[in-house]
């Protein structure tokens, strides 16, 4: 290790640590789980503390992708189609036990888990998740998103 | 009018193409023949003294393991029919075969009987003759099965597709 690994180093985690604080995340709401998204995203559960209160409607100018809810088969070509319009670096946060395993809809319409469909960074598991749960994903999030190596 | 009296219309129009009627806790219904069904229904909708102007729903009933009827038609497809006006409702059912499954569309007198009637075929398979756009509504085109089907084992996974392009 020379003097030049120490500053990408530095580089990394300043780079980092900006990442982790402006969050603008793609919160794409389907169900019931939005009332709690909402609920986090409000003033009593500020999610703007972290950085992360500014929702952009737009997988072209999010990083983080908030599937919320739901996503039937119906639906899945579409999150599909949203997450590969999002540009590097993206991170993928399963809200909700319906997006993490398909949660009590076991049946033939619902996508049992988005991780069959894409990569996904953080579970928070809940029906739907309390918004204490939320911030404590949003905060693994954030440690991930300060951890990851750099890729341009 | 009172539901005696909306099946006794039905019946004096249609004779033996009514099958059955019955009447339970305020709720008529009257079994229709597969043949008289296209002039039930406009019937229905048209008299002066009827005038269902609403069609409620229209969906089927799987009796493939229920008792008592596993020799009989696998399917009933069921219209719920309610008038504005009169604030009166009826029930008309038709039994179809298993092999044979088709019943004449609604489409015509009722526009929302064009998407109820693409919600049975989807989950039952049961086709519409003269159905403008017979195709799926609630599931994707590349399901295979028809899921509200009795035989539809409950824990078949379909494969996942992926996007259009």
């Amino acid at each position: 290790m020379g003097v030049g690994a120490f500053f990408t180093g530095k580089l990394d985690e300043a780079i980092g640590w900006a990442r982790k604080y402006s969050i603008f995340q793609y919160p794409f709401v389907t169900a019931c789980c939005g009332m709690e998204y909402m609920a986090t995203a409000c003033s009593h559960y500020d999610v703007d503390r972290f950085g992360a209160g500014l929702p952009r409607f737009s997988p072209r100018q999010a990083d983080v992708l908030f599937v919320v809810g739901t996503i039937s088969h119906k639906m899945a070509p579409v999150l599909k189609r949203i997450y590969d319009q999002m540009c590097e670096p993206k991170w993928v946060v399963a809200f909700g036990v319906c997006t993490c395993t398909g949660g009590f809809y076991d049946n033939y319409a619902t996508v049992q888990g988005i991780d069959t469909i894409i990569p996904v960074d953080v579970y928070i598991p809940g029906c739907p998740p309390r918004p204490e749960s939320v911030i404590d994903g949003l905060m693994k999030l954030q440690d991930k998103i300060a951890a990851g190596t750099q890729r341009f | 009018m009172d539901g005696q009296a909306i099946l006794a219309r039905l019946r004096a129009r249609l004779g033996a193409g009514v099958l059955d009627t019955h009447a339970y806790r305020g709720d008529h219904t009257a079994v229709v023949a597969r043949a008289a069904l296209a002039d039930a229904l406009a019937f229905c909708r048209d008299d002066a003294g009827l005038k269902f102007d609403m069609l409620v729903d229209v969906t089927a009933v799987d009796y493939l393991k229920f008792p008592g009827r596993e020799d009989g038609p696998r399917f009933d497809v069921v219209y719920h029919l309610y008038s504005v006006d009169h604030n009166h409702r009826l029930r008309l059912k038709v039994a179809v075969e298993q092999d044979d499954a088709w019943v004449p569309t609604a489409a015509g007198l009722w526009p929302i009987a064009n998407w109820l009637e693409r919600e049975v075929w989807d989950m039952f398979g049961i086709r519409f003759e003269g159905h403008p756009d017979l195709r799926r509504l609630l599931l994707y085109e590349e399901f295979v099965g028809h899921p509200l089907r009795k035989d539809y084992p409950i824990n078949r996974r379909q494969p996942l597709i992926g996007p259009k392009v």
